[in-house]
């Protein structure tokens, strides 16, 4: 049977890593693209309002990519977890079942706002996009909240027979983890789309591409990916020190401290192995002193329990968690960098060198977001439920995941080069002048929908 | 009434707006996929992309939502279900993201090649989603799922006379519903020519989702017999309303009438949706499992209920605006109004 956890694993890790990206553009786009449009109307700035409608264009098509690898994901509760969701569907799906309304009134007021540029007046149109802003942060909250009630297990209770009787639900959304990593997500999706918009039009800029679009377009979310920067790196910090204390072997395995101990050295880098860190730079004590502020701090290490209860690949995780710190404090020097030359100049920094690094944030803070999931998803094996269930008694006894497995790499992977296809030919065309319907943003209206010319073709 | 009957109907109500709202959606790919290369076949793609862009994510999370209550208040049916049902639900699955996909990209696609293949894989997923999900009911309908992790058999409990035909009557309906459907969109778009395409397409569609659901009879009659007692036992009544209302709407479309096909359109397949609920009560996985027996927690069958109200109280409104506002073309994308016909194509 547990021939299928492999292989379960790898389809699950794979589709949830593809599915975040898109899900933190569907939590974070629609507020970017509102402080667009807000800026467009308040100013009566016509620039600031068509990056408004484009965006809102371009989100039309990444949600629509995550509404469909989001439905691949719940089937996946059951093609994959069926024991998991038998026995504890009833405790997390209380979650889930709330984020199920958040959904449905992003998708709506989503599609009201993406449709409504035409025949909608300003301030009436910008208010049908408040909700979705609103309603992904809802959403945000409500799966990972899942996520942190699987490292933090709580209001339920086992009967002898492993079967759950009394569901606390208020126990299970407030689970102990939520107050860190929840905030931890959402401002990750704002720094994924922050920086990854920004690098787009950093790339325009340095092909050459200076108009006032441009620099609207990457001023506004570098603006606010750089305010949230240094916001993520207290919550992260907030978070690591929790976790030394909840999950502790989570932590000595993204550390990898192999012995429980005092004054224990902090590794950059390095290979883990069971006699201690080989390589890397070490320095000593500080571990003790983030987990404790005092070197005197007790770490617990690997060797308090069995083998068999700890987490796999270790160095992987410990790689992961010190790739992460090293984009968010990257991410802080950027802005540093930014803001000072703003504060001297009022303008954006127009060496080539800062549009480089702007150019290279995108791609940088998607990999320290998967970073991130790394440490939090194999930090917690062998529990699939932290200390109460194990992920090989969760998976399904149908056989055939490779084969499903390898399907879906084909798919998604098509998937994914037709979404970038298919954004590139709409910022060419858009290049080009065409404005891909024709019509100004709240243009004067028709009346009844008039056999007009087809756009775009 | 229990709890968890109460819990079961608010599942049932979000099967029901799934199979109206989504169907109508699928039925609308398979249209699409039949339309073929002419210029009104061109016509076709275009209304089809007018009348369902606005609504089609929306529609689909009513999937969403009876995955999650499946789960949460039935978890042992839900894994019982995806377990062993293992091949056609991935296939459903994999179905879901090409037809997605595939509509979004067909009209931005970059060139005229990438949006054929897109519009042929919206196309042919769309045929293929729902025949796949009919094959899990009918499964389950015939007995074919026993508790427990893959415990029945992984190819026959759903490669068998009641799943096959349930499949294949799955994509009828639909195609039915979205054909009544498109007669109304026709008529918005002021396209006389297809208004008239999609009711004779309608009338056909209708012919062969009722010889489908007679044929029907008989095979369950044979091997899915508890099914079978309830639809001509106690949801007799429900199966003769759901007649009446198709032969009701055929009537309609007959006389060109202006209103009440598709709300009688759509009353047919509710009809028939609570039948088959009625005719399975009180089992969860017939002659297995039992909603009682089967049902979570009482406090998390509570929050269910609750996040329920909540969705009353905010979806629906919601969805009603969006409905409106589509139906009054306030709402409008990269697609504008199919041309009537005579339009020069270009
Ligand atoms: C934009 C991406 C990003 C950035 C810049 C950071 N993180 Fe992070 N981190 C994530 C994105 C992320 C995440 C979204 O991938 C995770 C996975 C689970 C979660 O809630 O957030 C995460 C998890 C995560 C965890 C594990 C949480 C758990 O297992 O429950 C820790 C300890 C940290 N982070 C710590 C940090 C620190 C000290 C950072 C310093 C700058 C940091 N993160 C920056
Ligand atoms: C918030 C929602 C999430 C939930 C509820 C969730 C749930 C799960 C479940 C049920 C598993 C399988 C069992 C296990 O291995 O423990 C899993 C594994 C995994 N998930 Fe998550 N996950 C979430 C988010 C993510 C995201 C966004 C990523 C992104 C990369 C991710 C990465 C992984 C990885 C790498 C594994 C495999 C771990 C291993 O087997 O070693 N998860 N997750
Ligand atoms: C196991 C974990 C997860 C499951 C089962 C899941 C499920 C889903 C489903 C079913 C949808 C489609 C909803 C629709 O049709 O509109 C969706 C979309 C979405 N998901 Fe996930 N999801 C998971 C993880 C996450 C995480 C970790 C986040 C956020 C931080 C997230 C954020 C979103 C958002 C914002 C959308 C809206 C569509 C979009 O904007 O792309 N999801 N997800």
């Amino acid at each position: 049977m547990s021939s299928q956890l492999l292989p379960a694993r790898q389809q699950m890790a794979f589709t949830l890593g593809f599915h975040i990206i898109l899900a933190c553009l569907g939590v974070a786009f629609p507020a970017i693209m509102l402080i667009a449009n807000y800026i467009g109307l308040r100013r009566d700035d016509p620039v600031a309002l068509e990056l408004a409608r484009r965006w809102s264009k371009v989100a039309a098509v990444t949600v629509a990519v995550g509404a469909v690898t989001g439905t691949v994901l719940s089937f996946e509760f059951g093609l994959l977890w069926p024991e998991f969701t038998k026995r504890f569907g009833e405790v997390f799906g209380v979650l889930f079942t709330i984020e199920g309304i958040f959904f449905f009134l992003e998708a709506i007021f989503l599609t009201i706002y993406i449709f409504g540029w035409k025949r909608l007046t300003g301030w009436k149109h910008f208010w049908t996009g408040v909700p979705v802003a609103i309603c992904g942060i809802g959403g945000a909250f409500s799966v990972v909240a899942v996520n942190s009630w699987m490292n933090q297990p709580q209001g339920f209770t086992l009967g002898a027979d492993g079967a759950v009787t009394d569901v606390d639900p208020l126990k299970v959304i407030f689970n102990n983890a939520v107050p860190y990593e929840v905030p931890h997500m959402i401002l990750a999706a704002y720094l994924v789309t922050c920086f990854l918009v920004a690098s787009v039009y950093a790339v325009g800029m340095l092909r050459g591409r200076r108009d006032r679009h441009h620099r609207l377009g990457l001023l506004i979310p570098l603006t606010v990916g750089c305010i949230l920067a240094p916001v993520q790196f207290i919550v992260g910090d907030t978070a690591a020190r929790e976790i030394a204390k909840d999950q502790p072997i989570k932590f000595a395995a993204m550390e990898c401290v192999q012995t429980t101990s005092t004054d224990v050295t902090e590794y950059l880098g390095g290979r883990c192995t069971d006699d201690g860190v080989k390589g890397g730079i070490g320095i000593p004590g500080l571990d003790s002193w983030l987990v404790g502020f005092s070197t005197d701090t007790q770490v617990t290490g690997l060797d308090t329990v069995p083998a068999k209860d700890r987490p796999p690949a270790n160095t992987l995780l410990h790689w992961s968690f010190d790739f992460m710190v090293g984009v968010g404090s990257a991410l802080i020097g950027l802005g540093l960098w930014f803001g000072f030359v703003w504060w001297r100049r009022r303008d954006i920094p127009q060496t080539k060198w800062f549009l480089r690094a702007v150019a290279v944030s995108g791609v940088a803070t998607v990999l320290a977001m998967e970073a991130g999931w790394i440490v939090t998803e194999v930090g917690r094996q062998p529990w699939i439920v932290y200390e109460v269930m194990r992920t090989e008694d969760a998976v399904t006894g149908a056989s055939g995941i490779w084969v499903t497995f390898g399907l879906v790499v084909v798919l998604y992977a098509a998937l994914g080069a037709a979404m970038i296809l298919v954004l590139r030919s709409m910022a060419r065309r858009w290049r080009q002048g065409e404005s891909l319907d024709e019509q100004v943003p709240y243009g004067p209206g028709e009346g009844a929908p008039s056999p007009v010319e087809r756009g775009s073709e | 009434m229990s709890t968890a009957d109460a819990v079961a109907g608010v599942l049932w109500v979000g099967v029901t707006l799934y199979a109206v709202f989504g169907g109508a959606d699928f039925g609308a790919g398979f249209w699409s996929l039949f339309a073929g290369r002419s210029e009104r076949g061109e016509r076709v793609r275009s209304l089809i992309d007018w009348a369902i862009g606005p609504v089609w994510e929306s529609n689909h999370v009513w999937l969403i939502f009876v995955l999650v209550v499946l789960w949460t208040a039935f978890s042992g049916a839900f894994a019982a279900v995806f377990s062993t049902l293992f091949i056609p639900l991935s296939l459903a699955a994999l179905g879901i993201v090409l037809r997605g996909s595939g509509f979004a990209f067909q009209r931005l696609a970059p060139g005229p090649r990438e949006r054929r293949v897109s519009r042929a894989l919206f196309g042919l997923s769309s045929l293929l989603t729902p025949f796949f999900m009919g094959t899990v009911v009918g499964a389950v309908a015939s007995g074919r799922v026993p508790l427990g992790n893959a415990e029945g058999d992984p190819v026959t409990s759903w490669v068998n006379a009641v799943s096959l035909l349930t499949g294949a009557l799955f994509v009828a309906t639909s195609a039915y519903l979205a054909a009544v459907f498109l007669v109304s969109d026709s008529r918005r778009a002021g396209d006389g020519d297809l208004e008239r395409y999609f009711t004779t397409r309608a009338l056909g569609a209708a012919v062969v989702a009722g010889a489908l659901g007679l044929a029907g009879l008989f095979v369950f009659r044979a091997d899915a017999r508890y099914i079978y007692d309830g639809l001509v036992g106690e949801a007799l009544p429900l199966v003769i309303l759901s007649a009446v209302c198709g032969l009701g709407v055929l009537a309609l479309l007959r006389r060109g009438a202006h209103r009440g096909a598709r709300v009688l359109a759509a009353g047919a397949l509710a009809a028939m949706i609570w039948a088959w609920g009625v005719a399975q009560f009180p089992y969860l996985l017939p002659e297995t499992l039992t909603v009682s027996a089967g049902a979570a927690d009482p406090d998390t069958l509570t929050e269910v209920l609750i996040v329920f109200a909540a969705a009353v109280l905010f979806v629906i409104p919601s969805l009603g605006l969006l409905y409106a506002l589509t139906q009054r073309s306030v709402l409008e994308g990269e697609v504008a109004a199919p041309r009537p016909k005579g339009s020069v194509e270009g």
